[in-house]
């Protein structure tokens, strides 16, 4: 069996492990247009401000490639997907039996007045991109970001540790809109904006000179470095190319399957099935992609898979205060919070069930929250009171906990 | 494999293992010495207790580990059915703690990485502390 991977992060690397489960023979070759051995994305931040080394960037360790016999062609592009071949860049074609698209997305850029007109500017992707940021921020580099959703807010906090002056400008009215709600929203943004981080929300900018930008607010932000983080796209190209069916993005069914015969695809690139809202979406987070590529690597190899349960869900921190969301926010909400202490917390309920969660501050035991969401399991079968409480084994029945604590079954 | 199991209708919720697990943890060497002049280290065994029901919850080192396959780092792995994790690669971003189904992974002292329970394997205790520690045998190393 020939398996070749496009991708090398953690899609592709959950692909790697859920073939090899199984099969421990088969040919694997990875495809990646970056030079370095799988390293983790999200750590780029952490890397820029100097909390990781070189050496821990790395998703797996050194030995990955030559324990899962997997033979990797760095710094190479495919090109093109035909019935059983992928085309690369320098005109080879290598052969498949099965293929696994982790193609990941790329940086949004909106088209901006006068942004051609600006040398230093740069998004906030990869490991090169941070490289490329590093050589050139100093103490007090001015660096504006465009963007104060999750990946300009990251940015922004690790410019924070090399002492940079950093202005963080979005069209929302508020910061991380996609998973924070109104209030939680301005517990973050005042603590951001303690640490000496300026915020400018509801304006856009107008037009660019080389080291300004003029914003739609009628103030002027000048700037030695630019970063724009408005967004991300998935690679979709070569699926749409080869006839495979994208939407917002690939199109797979709950195998990872495409609508191409023999490929599959996972992660950042492909459109995921919410079960909080029952909706289809893009579900760019590591968690998401590996476990896809697992599972696409699983059936590849063979062995009959399907990825179920798939929530929008986040953990991050800025600037040292945690959040972790997750699911749905519309419904019946339950808030406790006080700012003074950055504590917030909302549950969400609906049709007997909880949909989602903030938590902010103390985030102890959040996942137990997290599995009720992705478990469905029903608020009538658990103490609502303890629920609300905190996140703990005892709001569940005894049945629950003697299995899942006990390992035995017993009937309630 | 073996692992831990707690039978909550034989725990009395005295928080020994707590106390044994946070010590056998701790580097120290022995509990007086782990807990001197005010150090609290953090237990990664947690009792909870209610009207009538106590019993103590650790990590379950499931067989399709959330926690794990989650891992934005690599920090957290599976040997021999055991999951570890690798503090020097833990940047403490909590995604295990946002997976983890019945709250096992605890935050350190100072936020700054996770820890969890890997069975006693790396402070050569022998067998688990909480396990060797449980005054009305509530909490067993059995397969199951």
């Amino acid at each position: 069996m020939k398996y070749v991977i496009i991708g090398n992060s953690a899609a592709a690397i959950g692909g790697v492990q859920g073939i090899r489960e199984s099969d421990r023979e088969g040919e694997i070759t990875i495809v990646t247009d970056e030079a370095y051995h799988t390293y983790s994305r999200p750590l780029i931040s952490y890397w820029l401000g100097g909390k990781v080394t070189d050496q821990n960037m790395y998703y797996r360790s050194k030995d990955f490639y030559k324990d899962n016999n997997v033979k990797v062609l760095f710094s190479r592009r495919a090109q093109k997907i035909e019935k059983s071949s992928v085309t690369l860049d320098n005109g080879d074609k290598l052969a498949f039996d099965k293929l696994l698209v982790a193609t990941g997305s790329k940086p949004f850029i909106p088209p901006m007045k006068g942004l051609d007109k600006v040398k230093e500017q740069y998004t906030f992707m990869t490991w090169d991109s941070v490289k490329a940021i590093k050589k050139k921020v100093k103490k007090h580099s001015k660096v504006l970001i465009i963007g104060a959703g999750l990946i300009g807010l990251k940015a922004a906090e690790a410019l924070y540790h090399l002492n940079a002056d950093i202005t963080v400008v979005d069209l929302a009215d508020r910061i991380l809109p996609s998973i924070l709600d109104v209030d939680a929203g301005k517990i973050m943004q005042k603590h951001i904006e303690d640490k000496g981080t300026k915020i400018i929300l509801s304006a856009s900018v107008e037009e660019f000179s080389p080291k300004s930008a003029k914003l739609t607010n009628g103030e002027t932000v000048d700037f030695d470095i630019l970063i724009v983080a408005v967004g991300v796209r998935p690679n979709t190209e070569l699926i749409a190319e080869a006839g495979g069916k994208v939407e917002k993005g690939i199109i797979t069914d709950d195998t990872q399957l495409t609508t191409l015969k023999n490929v599959y695809a996972a992660g950042d690139c492909t459109v995921s099935h919410d079960c909080s809202t029952d909706t289809d979406k893009i579900l760019a987070l590591l968690p998401n992609a590996f476990m896809q590529g697992e599972i696409a690597g699983k059936n590849m190899a063979g062995v009959e898979a399907h990825y179920q349960n798939a929530i929008p869900m986040n953990a991050i921190g800025f600037y040292g205060l945690h959040i972790i969301t997750a699911g749905s926010y519309d419904g019946e909400e339950y808030t406790q919070q006080d700012p003074a202490k950055e504590q917030y917390k909302k549950l969400v309920f609906k049709d007997g069930l909880l949909k989602g969660y903030i938590l902010m501050g103390d985030v102890a035991r959040a996942g137990i929250y997290t599995s009720m969401i992705k478990e469905r399991i029903p608020l009538d079968n658990v103490d609502i009171e303890l629920l609300k409480e905190r996140p703990q084994m005892m709001m569940f029945g005894k049945a629950r906990r003697v299995e899942k604590l006990g390992g035995l079954t017993v009937k309630e | 494999m073996k692992k831990v199991y707690v039978n909550e209708d034989w725990c009395l919720a005295c928080h020994l293992c707590e106390y044994y697990c946070a010590a056998a943890n701790s580097g120290a060497g022995s509990m007086i010495k782990a807990f001197a002049g005010g150090k609290k280290p953090i237990p990664r065994i947690k009792v909870e207790e209610g009207s009538g029901i106590n019993f103590a919850v650790q990590c379950r080192h499931c067989d399709e580990p959330a926690c794990v396959k989650g891992c934005i780092t690599g920090a957290l792995s599976v040997k021999d059915g055991v999951i570890s994790c690798d503090e020097s690669r833990c940047v403490g971003c909590y995604t295990c703690v946002m997976s983890c189904p019945y709250g096992c992974i605890v935050i350190s002292e100072d936020s700054s990485v996770i820890q969890k329970c890997d069975l006693c394997l790396k402070n050569n205790n022998g067998e688990p502390a909480c396990v060797k520690g449980c005054p009305n045998g509530a909490i067993v190393l059995e397969e199951r």
